[in-house]
């Protein structure tokens, strides 16, 4: 019997808005005036935001936070395609996403300041909140993805995990259930090449990530990430596809974090500026504005406005965030079960009546410590 | 704590030829918390391992090395995301001396950050060394100060069975010792009486044994208790024999853990006083615990952080009762 070869495989790559500003215009998706300048200005209020929530942190007013410097056209593109009826399971570095689809920013202060209502999705919102544990999340957009379909529902499911998260078992049990089941699900891995000081290459010997989709018979695509035509055409394709009942897809968007993993850590000890500058070059923000620019779509003048209400939006979202009361501390106890466990609430009336008999009962600013690395 | 810990790694990587450090972030970066700073330069990318981003690969392969005759120290970046690996460490680290009737054995060292206090995100403050201890097989180990620290970890890198370490994250720079500078070792199962005393017994571990420094300084200041101090190092395997001999001479014993109060390890010491120790006892045992509540993300963290007002409020309980 000769050695025959039973399949082959590729992998593409879409781009369509490059470092210049060019566009390829087989590729560039519908999109009317208004749309393209949404997508500009979700980009500019997610630069605003990270801007504002780091310098937050660095005095003291959020705790530890993760930026999306240099990774606004995947959460903005993605999440742009999205309905109101589709779901979306995030990690930790998709609030571009959270705002897209409407939550208010205030929201994601919150939660990064510790304040666990900053978790509550708005009721119309279908975002679950932040996932730490890497990798965890793509399962739970898979399962509702399976729901979906059970229940024949015209919505589709997204998950999102990183470079990191590509090498945890349960990304890749995901990636095979989304197949076997046929799931309605877009799976996307923001690749921004690194897992907090580890380089892609450390994750895995394989050319892209996208591919390992192929082994688990999902359509894969890897992105631009960059690019948020790109990003945004790619997403609503595989949506599109899932609507229509042809099953998952996992979408590499290839882009770079140009920030620290978070303000916890301090990227200059494993890698160089010239890498950063490369990277720089192809900043997904300037590459749309030039290509507005040149269009005509945006203007010195329209642009300047839209910078100065993302200035007030985020400004508004940072004084709501300092201004709200502080959480109840009875309510670690609340929200664990719908109906309290008298044993519980027993615990909670002891600890309300042990904080009744202190002179200082507020313990919120006392965390000693040198706080988180 | 930090340095004291890098250092007990430096010098175990010198003496130890099969000795391998691996996990995330630990060469290149030197580990989040700097545990690790240094040592892949020192010792080479061959036995200062970054690995990638899955912790039941790092649990599961370093049993693999242990079976092999190595002795890999396995870091998990924090101890909320052991849980990936949890299914390695307890199916087949905790086991496989006994289920192959001691043919292989499994020295891994797995040392985490945990516990609360720092400000942390979600996962990364919880105490959950009742599960460890819980489960046959595994022993476990948390230091409270940078002496200890050193010392318990060398025992840990040298004990021929797994052993969890895990590392007091409101501990690692809390406060500068000075630390003998030459290789020590501090058997496991051993506890430390730190203070001497009469009338009541505190036993604790961890951050939470400095908040019941804090409390019985105070206490004792203002109202003239003889307070006996334990600091237990070892959680598995224990020194019974310490606490039952100090709950014997004092009569009565408060305990205080970060962990949640359900089936804490408090539960078991009280358990096990009250066997032993019946007619002994002045007083019931009584607990300082975390509630039995979800870590909540740090706005609200040191109200549910025992502190030092809860510790004095259970030895006041205890003293009058």
């Amino acid at each position: 019997m000769p050695l025959e070869k039973l399949y082959d495989f590729s992998i593409s790559r879409l781009s369509i808005l490059d470092e210049n500003g060019k566009v390829d215009h087989r590729l560039r998706p519908t999109l009317t005036n208004p749309q393209l300048i949404d997508l500009f200005s979700w980009m500019t209020v997610l630069r605003i935001f990270d801007d504002k929530a780091l310098k937050l942190q660095r005095q003291g007013r959020i705790g530890t936070y993760a930026s999306s410097l240099g990774q606004e056209a995947c959460t903005v593109g993605s999440g742009f395609a999205m309905k109101p009826q589709d779901w979306t399971f995030p990690a930790f570095r998709e609030h571009g996403v959270f705002f897209v689809r409407g939550t208010p920013l205030v929201r994601v202060l919150q939660y990064w300041g510790g304040d666990e209502r900053g978790s509550k999705a708005a009721a119309d919102v279908n975002c679950f909140p932040v996932s730490i544990p890497v990798g965890s999340q793509p399962l739970h957009a898979v399962g509702a993805a399976m729901a979906m379909k059970l229940k024949k529902k015209d919505a589709v499911s997204i998950g999102y995990f990183g470079d990191g998260g590509s090498s945890e078992g349960d990304t890749l049990e995901a990636m095979n259930w989304a197949g076997v089941f046929q799931a309605p699900v877009v799976l996307i891995c923001q690749n921004n090449q690194f897992a907090i000081s580890e380089p892609r290459s450390l994750q895995t010997r394989a050319q892209t990530i996208a591919q390992k989709g192929i082994a688990f018979g999902l359509d894969c695509l890897q992105v631009d990430g960059n690019d948020v035509l790109a990003c945004y055409k790619a997403t609503l394709d595989a949506i599109e596809k899932a609507r229509a009942g042809k099953g998952p897809t996992l979408l590499e968007f290839d882009t770079y974090r140009m920030g620290d993993h978070t303000t916890a850590d301090d990227s200059t000890r494993y890698r160089t500026k010239e890498e950063l500058e490369t990277w720089r070059k192809r900043d997904p923000i300037a590459r749309l504005r030039t290509y507005l620019m040149s269009e005509g779509v945006l203007t010195p003048q329209l642009e300047e406005q839209i910078t100065a209400d993302a200035v007030v939006l985020v400004d508004k979202a940072v004084q709501e965030y300092e201004s709200m009361p502080a959480p109840k501390p009875e309510d670690m106890f609340d929200y664990l079960y719908k109906d309290m466990p008298p044993e519980l609430a027993e615990q909670k009336r002891t600890f309300l009546s042990f904080l009744a008999t202190q002179k200082n009962s507020n313990l919120e600013k006392k965390t000693e410590g040198p706080g988180f690395p | 704590m930090v340095q004291a810990l890098n250092n007990a790694l430096a010098l175990e990587l010198e003496s130890n030829p099969n000795l391998v450090v691996l996990g995330e972030d630990v060469g290149t970066d030197g580990g989040v918390f700097r545990v690790t700073d240094g040592l892949q330069t020192k010792f080479g990318k061959d036995r200062v391992i970054d690995t990638p981003l899955a912790e039941s690969a790092i649990v599961g392969t370093s049993i693999g090395m242990a079976a092999y005759g190595m002795n890999p120290v396995a870091e998990v970046q924090f101890s909320g995301f052991l849980y990936p690996g949890f299914d390695q460490l307890i199916s087949h680290a905790a086991r496989i001396r006994n289920r192959s009737r001691g043919r292989f054995s499994c020295p891994l060292t797995l040392r985490s950050p945990y516990g609360g206090g720092i400000k942390a995100p979600e996962h990364h403050s919880e105490s959950t060394e009742a599960i460890y201890i819980h489960t046959p097989g595994l022993k476990v180990v948390i230091p409270s100060n940078p002496t200890d620290a050193k010392g318990l970890l060398t025992a840990a890198m040298r004990d021929p069975d797994p052993v969890v370490f895990f590392e007091p994250l409101r501990v690692y720079r809390a406060f500068r010792e000075e630390v003998p500078d030459e290789q020590y070792s501090i058997p496991l199962g051993q506890a430390k009486v730190t203070q001497q005393g009469n009338d009541l017994t505190v036993i604790s571990w961890g951050s939470m044994f400095r908040t019941a420094i804090e409390a019985v300084q105070q206490i004792a200041e203002a109202e003239r208790y003889s307070i006996e101090m334990i600091d237990l190092r070892s959680l598995s395997p224990i020194d019974w024999l310490t606490i039952h001999a100090s709950v014997q001479k004092t009569g009565r014993c408060v305990v205080v853990q970060e962990a949640p109060l359900t089936l804490g390890l408090a539960s078991e010491i009280m358990a096990r006083i009250m066997e032993k120790n019946f007619l002994h006892l002045k007083a019931p045992v009584q607990r300082v615990t975390g509630f039995d509540t979800i870590m909540p993300l740090f706005k609200l963290e040191n109200y549910y952080l025992p502190n030092a007002e809860r510790v004095k409020q259970a030895i006041r309980n205890v003293m009058s009762f």
